[in-house]
This record gives C-alpha cells, structure tokens and sequence, in this order.
C-alpha cells in the first residue's frame, strides 16, 4: 500500500501549500517591504522591524500586557473548568442541562460577547461614576472575566470527557490503600487526566495570546493604548498610519514566532508529565 | 491500470483547480466597479446601477464597506481580479497611501464639471481626486427649545433669540443659563453626550480640533501643501479646552461616563428632545429623523458655527469634504473608461442628478447642479444656507492634513482622559503637540 502514498497525500500537500504554506511565506516577504497591497511591495530590508520595536513602544507594551493576561487566564479558566467538571461528572440533578449552560457562551460571536460584557461592566461601573476606560486594570479584569466566561464552559467539556474514562478500578484501588479523597484525585485522577489538561492548557493558552475581537469590543485599548493586546496593537499599526503596513506585518511574524515557540514549550511540558495506563 | 486512474482522476481534478484559479483577471471594459463607503446610502446605489445598465447597458456593481472598514477593505480587493475601478480616498493622507492606483484625471471630463478648482484632490503632477459631496458640520441646535427659553419670563440672558448667539461668550452665556433652567426646559442638559468611546471620538479629535489646526496655519501663512505643517504648536488649546468644557459641564451625561457613549447615543438623545444642542454635521439628520418617537420636528433643527472666541465674528460652518473620488489606473483602459464615463452620467445626465439629490442627498461640487437641485434635508439647506451667507468665513475642512489615524487617536484617548480628570490639560496640550511632529514625522 506504501506505494500509493503520494496518490492519497497528494490532495491534502496542495491544499495545504496553497492555503497555508504560499501565504505565510508571502507574509513573511512583505514584513521585509513597503506595501499598501500585496501587489507593490517595495524591498526594505529588516527596517521593518527595527522600527516595531525602536520607535513604537505600543509593541512592547501589548507584549507585557498580553503575557499578564495570559497567565492570569490560563490558570483562572483550567482552575473553574477542572472544578466544574468535577462537580458534573457527579450524579446530581440535571446535569446535562448545566453542562448545556455552560457551553452555551462559548457558541457567542467574540465580538457579541465583547459589547455585551462592556453594557455589564459599564452598567456595574456606573455605580461608582466611571467606566471601564477609566483605568488599565478595569480593562484587563474585564478581559480575564470574559475570557473565563466564554472558555470555561468548552474546557469544562473536555475535562468532563476525561474525567469520564479515568479507571474507576484504579479510584477504588487507591480507597481501599487508604488515601482519601483529595489524595485520590491528586495523585490518581488528575495524573491519568494528564492529556486532557495538555490540550487545555494548549487552548487556552493559545486562544489567550491571539485573543483579538472581545479585546478590541470591550476595550478597544483603552485608556490610551493601555489594554491593547498583541493583535489588537498588530491591526492599528497595520491600519493606523500611512506606510507602517509593512511594520504591521513585521510584528505580526513576531507574534507568530513567540505563539509558537509559547505553544511548543508548553506542549513538550506537559506531555512529559502524561501516564500510560 | 487501477493506479493510473487515480492519477489520471486527481490530475484532472487538480488541473479544473488551477484552471479556475487564473480564469477571471482581465475585467471586461463594460463592468464598472465601485466600492462604496456609505453604508446608509448602499441601496440607492442599487437602483442607480439598475437605471444605469437600462440606459446604458454597462453593468454597475457596488459594493459597500461596512462603517469604519474602508481602508481594510480596499486594502483586501485591490489585490484581487475584482478590483473596484472606483474608490474613495480621503484627502491628501488618502492619497499618499494609495498614489500607486490613482488614475491622474486632470483632463477628464469630470473634473471639468467640478465648480471650483481648489476642491480637486491635485498635486504638481495632475489630479487624483474627485469631490463628491460638500458637507459641513457646526452646532446642531433644537429651535423649540431654544425659543422655549427665551421666552421664559425671568430669564437674565439679554439675548433674546438663537440668532443671536454669534460668539463663544454669547453662546456661553446662554448655555450656562439654560443648564440653570433645565427643569423649565425639560431637557437633562443643553448638549448631547460628548460621545468618547473609543473610535466614536471623531467628532473631538477630528472636527473640533478641525478649528483651532485652521486658525493656526491661517493667521502664520502657513502652505498646507508644504513640509511646513509638520510645526504646529496648537496655539489656540486653551480656545479648544474653554469650548470642549462648555459641552463637558453642560452635558446630558456625567463627564466621567463618556468612555462608554458613542455618537448614535448623542444624536438620540437629541432626537428625543433631552437636549438642545449636539456637534455633528448634516449627514446626522438621517440619525436624527430614524429615532423612534423623536420629537424634534425638520423646521426646528438648525446649525450654528462651533465659535471658539477665536475670530468669532467672521465664523461660518466647517465645509469640505473628505470624499474624493479615484479612477483605478491599474484596471484596464476601457474599464478606466467605463469607470470614468459612469462618474460623469452619475453628476451631470438628469436621471443621475435626480438620485444624486433625492437618493443619495449629496450637496455636490460639481456645476452641472442647478441651484435648486438641492436635497431638502433641513440641515443640508442649513450648510447651503451657511455657505451663501455673506460676511462669514466658511472653515475648510484642514483635518484631511492631520499626519495619521494615530494621532487622531490618541487625542480621543487624550480628550477622554482629561474628561475622566485622570490627565491635566497642560499635559494633554503637551503630548498633542509632540505626536503631531513625531506622526509627522514618519
């Protein structure tokens, strides 16, 4: 069968080299030009990216808090999903109905979502005669409370799945050696959980450091630049200034050098903690 | 032979694949492509294109950009085989960011038509630029209410009608007493929310700050087409800050909350009769009349020039435009042509005019427009009113040389800041300054 290899794989090499592999090189080129459309790219050299990062703080500063925000919501998001999956994976009432609940955000357009929690934060804020431009933190609360919001109930999903096909043999097993139950789940339940928590911490992570459109519709950067995430600062370089496309696209090699480097890290991380069972 | 077959199959397949792929490039010359930046006004573009394919039979297509996506949206199909051949650029910046595409129309039929030679978007090698419609934007004012307070038995302000108020501190005055007697009035504040959301914030860091950019290079004889508008030293910032807290302290809304308004906001509450005035422009009539249960009737709503105590007296309105209109150069000849000829059945055959007027309710430059082919929106005849007016100033519009978005933006996240009093204006004065040489700069 080996021979017919290049047959099968033939469709998926195409596809993908056309729709993945020509436009990320062709990005990569224009992050070493001057353009305003990818048809009259002017060669510059690494201009481009001297300028991201010398003349134009806004990088840096998307860059540190992007970082805040991904740490805080990495560990918020796993930390409730984990949580809720266990007390649904519990024989209660209704639980299907509370799974479907939870879920249900993560079905909401971003950008939705965005405009829904700035009326909320705005209309608790305006108890105390601000609003959510008034101070950084504001914004970067408001984005960790959203993002838990929308992710929770997806990892909840995958932890619930996991949860699901832990041995319960192995759970017994561990009763009857005497541990108890925050024992059982610590050194039982989670360690055989560890590829669900592998991909969600992947997701999670990932989904953090791109997040774009709750960004630029619950805050929209504001005060000044202060709450502009990595995209968001990309896409008003890119859109912002006559001639800085071409920076636009430089930063946004950046962005996907750190993004990978960030995902592959962690996935070797976490996979070396999985067991085999 | 199984084997041969599959390659022969996905050969073929693959071939279909590629074939597609370099169909299409070349754009017949009897299809003109516009890319439309007015939403509010895309169906009107639809019946033209009907009315133009039936008298001329060249097919019109019209695609809008969605508010506040034109850049991204040009910038995504120029690149493609359906490049519009008509697009909309914004003044000089405009221009220098897409000079590789514009088509140099200085012998073209439509620039011949446009009244003025000092409207077309020109530069030492030709014209780029089309005007298509001439707007203008002021204080819009709710009459009955005014007439309201100046009827009020005990009220101590001399003046005694909205004519009447042709400076900053007439206008000061007034505004000071009527927020006293908002009660009377029935009215929650005498302007309508300053709206600082971010991107709502064009109506501050972009028409407002218009005035004292203006009286800057104007009173230094300063060539707006020279390097030397990069040296602007915002000399009338306490005139700006004097007028941006009258509308603060005078407010609908609490200065603190502005973050969270945005210009739909401020044009209900207009609408709704909760205040008296609102800075906006004759396009905002449409907002105005589309509000449910609006109680501001057309005659009422008048505009007066946004007086700064700078050259008070001799202030019209703000008019300009920063609608221009470009022909594709890298299109082919007769779709060049077709795009050309379009332009100019559009402003000057009957049927055009008509939907120019009555459809698209644009106050044109060009002088194939008689002068009672007018729209009869009441504050497109306010501009034009304004505009014949003798004695007065007309403002151009000099925020079209502002050195980038950038900078706009963050004098809105500024002025916002200033608002929510967690920045002093000296300081606001100060950075306004430097980001216009630095985005200048550039």
């Amino acid at each position: 069968m080996k021979k017919y290899a290049p047959v099968f794989l033939l469709p998926l090499t195409l596809a993908f080299t056309v729709f993945f592999v020509i436009p990320f090189l062709g990005g990569l080129f224009l992050s070493f030009t001057e353009f305003t459309t990818v048809e009259n790219a002017s060669f510059v050299g690494i201009n481009n990216y001297i300028k991201a990062f010398s003349e134009d703080t806004g990088f840096l500063n998307a860059l540190w808090f992007t970082v805040k925000f991904t740490l805080v919501s990495v560990v918020t998001v796993n930390v409730f999903a984990f949580l809720l999956a266990l007390l649904l994976t519990k024989s209660l009432k209704g639980v299907n109905f509370f799974r479907t609940v939870f879920f249900l955000p993560n079905l909401i357009g971003g950008i939705v979502l965005g405009y829904i929690w700035n009326v909320i934060i705005n209309g608790v804020l305006s108890y105390f005669g601000v609003d959510i431009t008034f101070s950084a933190s504001y914004g970067f609360w408001g984005l960790v409370i959203l993002m838990n919001w929308q992710m929770i109930g997806y990892m909840m999903i995958i932890y619930i799945a996991g949860l699901q096909s832990v041995d319960r043999g192995l759970i017994e097993a561990a009763h009857i050696d005497g541990a108890n139950h925050v024992s059982a789940l610590w050194h039982v339940t989670i360690p055989s959980l560890m590829p669900s928590i592998t991909i969600c911490t992947f997701l999670t992570l990932t989904n953090s450091f791109k997040l774009f459109d709750q960004n630029l519709a619950l805050t929209g950067g504001a005060p000044g630049k202060e709450t502009s995430m990595l995209a968001l600062d990309i896409y008003d370089t890119f859109y912002g200034r006559i001639g800085w496309q071409g920076v636009g696209q430089a930063k946004a090699v950046v962005f996907f050098i750190i993004v990978a480097l960030i995902a592959l890290i962690q996935l070797n991380l976490t996979r070396s903690k999985e067991v085999e069972v | 032979m199984k084997k041969l077959s599959i390659l022969l199959v996905t050969a073929l397949l693959f071939l279909s694949l590629t074939g597609c792929c370099q169909r299409g490039g070349v754009e017949t010359g009897s299809t003109v492509r516009l890319l439309n930046f007015k939403p509010e006004i895309a169906s009107v573009y639809e019946s033209i294109a009907k009315a133009y394919e039936n008298e001329t039979g060249v097919r019109l297509i019209v695609e809008t950009a969605a508010a506040n996506t034109y850049e991204s949206t040009l910038t995504a199909k120029m690149a493609t085989n359906e490049a519009p051949t008509i697009f909309q650029i914004n003044g000089p910046r405009g221009y220098a960011n897409w000079k590789d595409y514009c088509k140099n129309l200085e012998d073209s039929r439509i620039a011949d038509i446009v009244t003025d030679e000092d409207l077309l978007l020109s530069t030492d090698e030709g014209v780029f630029g089309i005007p298509y419609v001439v707007e203008g934007y002021g204080i819009i004012y709710n009459d009955a209410i005014m007439r309201k307070f100046f009827a009020l038995p005990d009220k101590k302000t001399q003046i005694s009608s909205a004519q009447e108020i042709t400076s900053f501190d007439s206008l000061k005055e007034v505004v000071e007493e009527m927020t006293q007697r908002k009660a009377d009035l029935g009215i929650e504040g005498v302007f309508a929310s300053t709206s600082l959301k971010p991107g709502e914030d064009w109506r501050w860091q972009t028409h407002l700050m218009n005035i004292p950019v203006h009286y800057e290079f104007s009173k230094n004889d300063i060539n707006l087409e020279t390097d030397e508008v990069a040296n602007f030293n915002f000399e009338f910032a306490e005139n700006y800050k004097k007028l941006f807290d009258l509308y603060l302290n005078n407010s609908v809304t609490d200065k603190k909350m502005l973050g969270a308004k945005i210009t739909g906001d401020s044009m209900a509450e207009f609408a709704l009769g909760k205040c008296a005035m609102v800075q906006n422009g004759n396009w905002g009539y449409s907002q105005i009349k589309e509000v449910g249960g609006n109680t501001v009737s057309a005659e009422d709503v008048k505009m007066m020039p946004i007086y700064m105590g700078i050259d008070d007296e001799d202030q019209g309105l703000c008019i300009g435009t920063e609608g221009y209109l470009s022909i594709n150069k890298r299109a082919d000849e007769a779709a060049q042509q077709a795009a050309e000829d379009f332009l100019y059945w559009l402003f000057s055959s009957e049927t055009g005019k008509k939907y120019v007027t009555e459809g698209l309710g644009f106050i044109t430059p060009f002088n194939t427009f008689s002068n009672d082919e007018t729209p009869d929106d009441p504050l497109a005849r306010e501009v034009v009113r304004w505009m014949n007016m003798e004695g007065v100033d007309t403002i151009p519009w000099d925020f079209v040389i502002f050195p980038s978005q950038v900078f706009k933006n963050n004098l809105g996240s500024n002025l916002l800041q200033y608002a929510q009093g967690t920045k002093d204006w000296s300081t606001v004065r100060d950075e306004t300054v430097k980001d216009w040489k630095a985005e200048s700069n550039r």
